[in-house]
């Protein structure tokens, strides 16, 4: 079995069954932690207010947005750019295609990878030197912080070098790390792209019951 | 009671703390716990950080102790976590130490961090269920604890007994020739006070009941149950907490009141409109309303006649009654029928700063010099408006500010809006 067999093969399946169910537990696991009923009398509804919660904070509102454009366009070039290559990228559909869903769609022109992998890296690089600059996010920032950031970034990158798939060892390493990423993913920060929803929605339907979305 | 200028870490009991930690922590404080990404733009809407520019009093920082005793002991996947070393180390009583000036001195509970926050975390509700950690630990403020002692013991933080409470209420009719209700058998309107302004602020008292009396509202209050403010849920102590809300409750239904009404004090409301029923575990029998609310429906219902005044007045939003409670229009309804020249602070409203004093930090002696700091930012917001007068609806806002602008040396006055209300009353 060639390198590439193992990280297309065996550790890719590992991997997928790690991300799945390390997902699933993760999140079936929160929700069994239970909620003591509301009992105060609803001014408004609740579910309304989660909705309403999950759309507003994709915006810093009350007046905060020029207080934090910097952290709404770095994160956005960043999170719409590896969406983008996630999904349209011309590999990437061939893979959906061949290897999870058996179907496909039109994968992006070069340019358009090229676009979303700019947006992608300078969003992603510009985050971590906040991250590394600024003096809230020192204090805030741990080992999982850096660690996330690093590996999406390896993914990201060998994914750009594997691109022309001149070489197998260049695709084995891009395999190699998303694996990884995979592996890791319940067990870290990276859950943050999961665990958005509840944290908005539960905000939203605690402050909707109130007549408020803060 | 261990103090908390005598606390040391062989006094602390770390144990208690994560026992109740771990007690909390339901599917909504873990998802917070998870969600947070450390992007830090909660600072950005902090007053304490705003004031400081000191990234400790960044908000989210508060969550660090709970958020160890999570990933340590009860978030899913703990288990294969601790395996590879992956977990954070046990909570120390220094630790519990260290946090104490973030979750008491330093957050008013005022939730502006979450409207900035990408996840929607609500930071303020887990600095009020650290509280109850630290407390149980013995780490917190001696002068917070005394006040919900006082609660326990004298029926009020302040130490307003019920035959205290009765022998003022005669002084203030008498002195102002109102009628002011006092244990009547039945009424609709049950009205509780603030110790704080029966105390410091009692024209307060006296406005109330000349607005109320001008609607012809039936209204009484009960010396079974009036304090309002709920220092039990301020300072960690959910038995003080559940007390506070059970003498109110007794007494709302032992007059058979319809409506149970919180003075002008923000946490109160808070306290018992939104937690009351969950501290009671039980639905009230009876609805709450602050009373901006009831005064804003007596003016939309025509039970009031009010002189307008060109006076020029501006507005600050207690947290918990606008922001956090929802009732942000009431004030405004109110102003508007008689202010003709009412200026909006800005950012004002649901995202209006804080006054610096919300969440006990105002009883807490260690907090006053970051307190006052923290206070510019409003004398900052007021001063843009140019408005004449600084009206508020919470007697702890006013308190704060008075207290703050005395030690800055701000000239404004901060007045209540039920005072000035009853000022416009047409005779």
């Amino acid at each position: 079995m060639t390198f590439l067999q193992l990280v297309e093969g065996p550790l890719w399946y590992l991997a997928v069954v790690v991300f799945v169910v390390g997902v699933v537990w993760h999140l079936v696991g929160l929700v069994r932690l239970g909620r003591s009923v509301d009992r105060s009398a609803a001014r408004s509804s609740g579910t309304a207010g989660a909705l309403k919660a999950i759309a507003l904070h994709s915006v810093p509102h009350g007046g905060n947005l020029g207080r934090t454009v910097y952290h709404f366009v770095t994160g956005y070039a960043f999170h719409i750019g590896l969406f983008v290559l996630v999904l349209f990228a011309a590999p990437h559909v061939k893979f959906i295609h061949d290897r999870i869903l058996g179907v496909g769609w039109t994968a992006m022109p070069r340019w358009g990878f090229l676009l979303a992998a700019e947006a992608a890296f300078a969003g992603l690089i510009l985050m971590w030197v906040r991250r590394l600059t600024d003096p809230v996010m020192r204090r805030l920032s741990d080992a999982d912080d850096h660690f996330g950031v690093w590996l999406i970034f390896l993914v990201m990158l060998t994914g750009c070098l594997a691109l022309q798939e001149a070489h197998d060892g260049l695709r084995a390493l891009h395999m190699l790390f998303v694996d990884i990423l995979l592996i890791y993913f319940p067990f870290g920060r990276l859950m943050h792209a999961f665990t958005f929803v509840f944290s908005r929605a539960y905000t939203g339907a605690t402050y909707g019951r109130r007549g408020v979305t803060p | 009671m261990t103090t908390a200028t005598t606390i040391g870490p062989s006094t602390v009991n770390v144990q208690a703390a994560i026992d109740r930690f771990q007690a909390v922590i339901g599917s909504h404080i873990a998802s917070y716990l998870e969600a947070c990404i450390h992007c830090g733009q909660c600072s950005q809407a902090c007053h304490f950080h705003e004031a400081t520019q000191d990234p400790k009093y960044t908000p989210t920082l508060k969550l660090v102790p709970m958020t160890r005793v999570y990933r340590r002991h009860k978030a899913p996947l703990a288990g294969v976590k601790k395996l590879f070393g992956l977990v954070p180390p046990e909570l120390t009583a220094d630790d519990l130490i260290e946090w104490k000036e973030l979750i008491f001195d330093s957050c008013t509970m005022c939730g502006r961090c979450t409207e900035v926050c990408p996840m929607g975390i609500d930071i303020a509700s887990i600095v009020g269920l650290s509280r109850q950690a630290m407390t149980a630990a013995g780490v917190g403020p001696s002068d917070l604890w005394e006040a919900a002692e006082n609660s326990r013991t004298r029926g009020s933080p302040l130490g307003l007994t019920p035959q205290l409470l009765e022998d003022r209420l005669e002084w203030l009719a008498d002195d102002n020739e109102v009628e002011i209700p006092l244990d009547r058998e039945k009424a609709d309107v049950l009205i509780t006070v603030s110790s704080i302004e029966m105390m410091k602020y009692p024209d307060s008292i006296v406005a109330m009941a000349k607005v109320l009396n001008a609607a012809g509202v039936d209204w009484t209050i009960s010396s079974k149950g009036y304090e309002a403010t709920n220092f039990g849920v301020l300072s960690g102590k959910p038995d003080i907490a559940k007390i506070m809300v059970e003498r109110l409750t007794t007494a709302a239904e032992a007059v058979g009141a319809k409506t149970l009404v919180i003075p002008e004090c923000g946490h109160a409301y808070g306290a018992m409109r939104w937690s009351g029923a969950n501290i009671l575990g039980r639905p009230l029998t009876f609805e709450v309303v602050h009373i901006t609310e009831m005064v804003a429906k007596l003016i939309r219902d025509g039970k009031l006649k009010l002189k307008p005044t060109a006076e020029s007045m501006t507005y600050h939003d207690p947290c918990q009654i606008s922001r956090r409670g929802g009732a942000t229009q009431a004030a405004r309804d109110i102003l508007g029928a008689f202010a003709k020249d009412f200026r909006e602070m800005s950012p004002t409203a649901n995202h209006n700063w804080c006054c610096g004093g919300g969440g006990g930090v105002q009883a807490m002696g260690s907090a006053a010099e970051l307190r006052h700091k923290v206070f510019q930012v409003k004398i900052d917001q007021v001063e843009a408006t140019g408005a004449e007068h600084l009206v508020s609806s919470c007697a702890n806002c006013r308190l704060t500010m008075d207290e703050s602008r005395q030690a800055l040396g701000w000239t404004r006055e901060i007045k209540s809006l039920v005072e000035v209300l009853a000022d416009q009353l047409e005779a």
